[in-house]
Formats: structure tokens, C-alpha cells, sequence
């Protein structure tokens, strides 16, 4: 027995490099690999969960029907496209002024990046709770607070105006803290020779920021916007919670329409071939941002 | 910018009064959950609101828990979210370690890929598979379906931590006769406790506020906290102290526990590309 667990300890020792990630490669394959190939699969079929008939192989008359016949499932791309523009746009400039105006030392530096993580971690269903009652179109605080700045009231996620512009502001609420902290940290690291080369040239503050910290902060920025932009364009929690895609489809997201599809309608054939379109604009957001922060010129 | 002289105090206050103004929207939402809750009805739906002075009642907190079996919602939150960071710890600790050691970028990359996926795309195929399974609302489903957004997380968080073991210390245990087990056991493991830690916590944060794999695979024995609150919305009669009682037990836990690993959640947001 003793020799046989030695015997046994040096094989393992011997192996360990595929021993040691082999437990979690078993289960990436069979929770994320496997799921995803079936989605593939499935996005080729034509079937009901619902119903009793088994799935019918249809090749890519799916992916025909959304780019060329489905006008909702358009709408819904543009929709998505720029809920995330505005929404991570807007973090992105208050996150950067915000990091700018921070990047000292200060009285209260702890306590500010404590309150920076607050939002982030917060759970979105109560906090999409929380802003359904704030946005409350006759009770709702926040038509209360512009009322006594003196601006007319808003219908906020009530109307099909706004609902989208609503919706990112609770985005921009929750994750503006996290462009400042990276943004900050960035900071924290350029050089100082730059500006006091600059300095001695007379440039301006306005000039310093715009020639060297802004290229030198590309970089952290662009992880920055890639990560925000990934999440953003799959937001699901805030929106499903606070309108369900409404009123009237006005904040129908991909995600939303295809949840729908899926588990209301049981469509999964159908939904799949979106899950599959949906993941295709995320990379390929994430590669255009890849390639940006691999190009020279700013 | 003007230093020393008369003009210094007042920089410093600018300084400060635009940070108050920034900050001013995180701490109000907060504040308005909390105050909200602890408002009685009439009070909690008056308009014009009440900011300061208000009368403090129970009521919505006595509401959420006689009225909604809200103990065993937070019993099953608790549940899934331990089960899912202890067993994406056992799982993703060695394989953390070996992809840092031995540079395995293949499986880093397909790891990477998998934060990038939408999650309903996994959702479709498990819903599809655990109803055949039987397997709706049990903890098992959840758990194995919040291990997608929890193990790439503690994977990818904890290489970066692994990255900084010393590879002198591990190389002359090895020397001495120490197996690759107990080198990651007795000296690699020991050196990145913080890290592991950290982890724990985010990883139990995400699936904590899982919504989207929960409101489909938890059924009425199952539910976790985010479900129960979106329930509730749904009886559109109740009272605001209610929901904002729940809003605030949900959040308050998650908050005290994510300020334990506060200098590690951006780095674990953005899978270890940023490190503060």
C-alpha cells in the first residue's frame, strides 16, 4: 500500500500540469462549452419548447429572419447599439472629468473610493426597484427635485420618449464609478517629466491634458470603455425589472426581445439564432475597441 | 493653480463643493432606499416628499417577512451563492495556479471568452437541459449556472495573484523532495490567502445578485432574493415602504461584505486588467 500511494504521488507529481486545471477544464467544457455549441446548434432548428414535435433542422432561415424580415429584431439591434453609446459615453466623460478632479491628494481620498465600489456591487434588481419608484411620474422624488430647480416634470421610464434615456441613467449612476477608479489609476501612474517638459514650454494646462494626458491615459481608458461596452450592450437585470421593453417596445433591447422569444413564447430555435447575433455585435464592439487601443494615433 | 496666500482655502473649498455635487447622486439614491424604508405608508408615498423629518415606523420591514417567506428567499441566496464560491474555489484555485505557473494561455483565453458571451445564450440550452433533468428549481441547477459568471472571475483574479508568488520559494521546495501538490498546498496557497479571499467575496457578490439565470431556474422552493423582489413589484398595490424594506435587505448585505474586499473589486470587474 505504502508503495502504491508513493507510486501514485509521483505520477501525480509528474502530471500535474494537466491534473491541476483538469477539474476546472471538465467544467468550463461542460458549463460553458457544451451550452454554447447546443446554442449554435439550436439556432439552426425550428422549435416550440412548448410544444410536443421535436426540432427541425432549417439551416440559417433563422439568421434570414432577423437581418432581413424581422423589422422588431432591427429595431431592437439599433436600440441596444445606442443604449450603450449613451450610456457609456456619458460614464466615460463624467468618469474622466471626475478622475481628473480627484487625481490629489485629499482629505477623504479613502472615503470617496468606498462610495465609488457602493453602486457597482449594489444588487440592479433593487436598485431598478428603487429608481421605478424615484422616476414615479406624479409621486416620484425625482420629478419632485426638478420641480425645485424649476424644470417641468419628466415621464422618465413612463413614456417612449425617455424610457431608454431613463434606463441609461441608471447605468451611468451605476458604473460611472468605475471609468473614475480606472481612469484614476491610470493617473496615478503617468510620468512627470511629460508636463514638466511642457511647463518649461509654455504650454497650457488645457494643451497638457489634451497632448500628453489623454494619450497616455488611452490605454487604461479604452479597458475602460471595452468593459463597460461588453456589459452595456448586454444589460438585461435594470431593464427587464424597471419596463419589461415598454412602453410600447420603446426600450426592447436585444436581450429583452430575445428572453421574450425564448421563455415566453418558447421560440428557442428562434431565440437561439439572436443569442448567436448578439453575441456577434459584443465581439465585434470588443474588437473594434481592441483595435483602437493597438492604433498609434489617437 | 494659486498655492499659500489668502485664495488657498477658498481652492480647497471649490475643490470640495464640486465633490460633494459629484458624489451627491451616489449617496442619495442610497439614502432615499434607506429612508424609504423606514418611512410609514402615508408618509412613505406623500408628495411632496420629505427629506430629513419623517416619523420611523417597522412596518415595512414586518411587512417583507410576514407577509413573503423572506427568510427562506435569504436562505436560498445564502445557499446558492456559498455553494457556488466554494465549489468555484476548489475548482478554480488549481487551475489559477497551474495557468500562472506553466503559462497555459489557451485555457486563459477561452475563459476570457466565456465573460464575454451574453448570458442567456448559455441560459437557453440550460433551461432546455435541466427541465429534462428535472432539474428546475433545485440548488443544484442554480449553482452550476452562477459558476458560469463566479469561476472565470475567481480564474482570472487569482492568476494575477499567482503571478506574484515567488517562483525561488516553490522551486527550492521542489528541490527539497516537495510534490507540485504540496507546493501549491503548503506554500503557494498560504501566499495568496488575500487574493483568495477577495475572490470569495466577488464571486458570492455575482451570485448574490444573479438575476437573469435565477428568475428562469429558481421556481417557488428555490427563489432568491433578486426574484422575490421583482415579484413583488408585480402586485402593484404595495406599498413603497415595502419594497424599498426589501430593496434595502437585499443590498445592505452586499454592500457591508463587498467594502471587506473594496481595494479588489476593480481589478475583479475588469478581470484583472486594471489593479489598483
Amino acid at each position: 500500500m505504502p508503495i502504491f500511494s508513493r507510486r501514485l504521488g509521483r505520477w501525480s507529481h509528474r502530471h500535474a500540469q494537466w491534473l491541476f486545471p483538469a477539474p476546472a477544464v471538465l467544467l468550463v467544457a461542460v458549463i460553458i462549452v457544451y451550452p454554447i455549441l447546443y446554442t449554435v446548434w439550436m439556432s439552426l432548428q425550428e422549435w416550440f419548447a412548448s410544444s410536443l414535435t421535436a426540432p427541425h433542422f432549417i439551416g440559417l432561415a433563422n439568421y434570414q429572419k432577423i437581418t432581413l424580415a424581422d423589422a422588431r429584431f432591427r429595431e431592437a439591434v439599433g436600440r441596444t447599439i445606442y443604449f450603450t453609446i449613451v450610456a457609456v459615453g456619458a460614464e466615460t466623460i463624467l468618469g474622466l472629468a471626475m478622475a481628473l478632479l480627484f487625481n490629489r491628494q485629499f482629505w477623504g481620498r479613502g472615503l470617496l473610493r468606498t462610495l465609488a465600489i457602493l453602486p457597482m456591487v449594489a444588487t440592479p434588481t433593487a436598485i431598478g426597484l428603487v429608481f421605478v419608484m424615484m422616476y414615479h411620474p406624479s409621486l416620484g422624488v425625482a420629478n419632485y427635485l426638478l420641480s425645485v430647480v424649476g424644470l417641468s416634470p419628466w415621464r422618465w421610464t413612463y413614456s417612449s420618449q425617455t424610457a431608454l434615456y431613463a434606463l441609461a441613467l441608471v447605468d451611468v449612476w451605476q458604473w460611472t464609478p468605475l471609468i473614475m477608479l480606472i481612469a484614476l489609476a491610470g493617473l496615478a501612474s503617468l510620468p512627470r517629466e511629460p508636463y514638466e517638459a511642457a511647463h518649461l514650454d509654455g504650454a497650457s494646462t488645457l494643451r497638457a491634458f489634451w497632448h500628453i494626458t489623454l494619450p497616455l491615459l488611452r490605454p487604461a481608458l479604452v479597458v475602460a470603455v471595452l468593459f463597460r461596452a461588453i456589459d452595456a450592450l448586454k444589460t438585461f437585470d435594470i431593464i427587464f425589472v424597471m419596463t419589461q421593453g415598454g412602453p410600447a417596445n420603446a426600450s426592447e433591447t436585444i436581450n429583452i426581445l430575445l428572453f421574450n422569444q425564448a421563455f415566453s413564447y418558447f421560440n428557442m430555435g428562434y431565440a437561439s439564432s439572436m443569442a448567436v447575433a448578439l453575441f456577434a455585435v459584443v465581439m465585434g464592439a470588443s474588437l473594434i475597441l481592441i483595435k483602437v487601443r493597438r492604433s498609434t494615433t489617437w | 493653480m494659486v498655492k499659500g496666500g489668502r485664495y488657498a482655502w477658498l481652492s480647497t473649498a471649490a475643490f470640495y463643493g464640486l465633490a460633494a455635487l459629484f458624489m451627491l447622486p451616489t449617496v442619495f439614491v442610497f439614502y432615499w432606499m434607506i429612508t424609504l424604508s423606514l418611512k410609514p405608508q402615508v408618509e412613505a408615498m406623500a408628495y411632496p416628499p420629505s427629506f430629513v423629518r419623517f416619523s420611523v415606523s417597522a412596518a415595512g420591514y414586518r411587512e417583507v417577512f410576514t407577509k413573503y417567506p423572506f427568510f427562506l428567499y435569504t436562505w436560498n441566496s445564502l445557499v446558492v451563492a456559498a455553494g457556488c464560491t466554494v465549489l468555484g474555489l476548489v475548482v478554480g484555485l488549481p487551475a489559477a495556479y497551474s495557468i500562472a505557473r506553466w503559462r497555459q494561455q489557451r485555457l486563459a483565453v477561452v475563459i476570457l471568452v466565456a465573460r464575454i458571451i451574453p448570458g442567456i445564450a448559455y441560459l437557453i440550452p440550460w433551461y432546455i437541459f435541466f427541465r429534462q433533468l428535472r432539474m428546475v428549481d433545485t440548488y443544484g441547477a442554480l449553482i452550476l449556472t452562477h459558476l458560469i459568471v463566479g469561476l472565470p472571475i475567481i480564474i482570472w483574479v487569482m492568476i494575477s495573484f499567482f503571478e506574484d508568488v515567488p517562483a525561488d520559494l516553490e522551486d527550492a521546495a521542489l528541490i527539497d523532495g516537495c510534490s507540485y501538490f504540496s507546493a501549491f498546498w503548503r506554500i503557494a496557497l498560504p501566499l495568496v490567502k488575500p487574493g483568495v479571499v477577495a475572490t470569495a467575496i466577488l464571486s458570492f457578490v455575482f451570485s448574490w445578485n444573479n438575476f437573469l439565470f435565477s428568475v428562469i431556474l429558481a421556481g417557488r422552493s428555490t427563489r432568491t432574493l433578486p426574484i422575490a423582489v421583482y415579484t413583488m413589484i408585480s402586485y402593484e398595490e404595495i406599498n413603497w415602504g415595502t419594497l424599498a424594506a426589501a430593496a434595502t435587505l437585499i443590498t445592505l448585505p452586499v454592500l457591508l461584505v463587498a467594502l471587506l474586499a473594496q481595494r479588489h473589486i476593480v481589478s475583479g470587474l475588469t478581470f484583472g486588467a486594471v489593479k489598483q
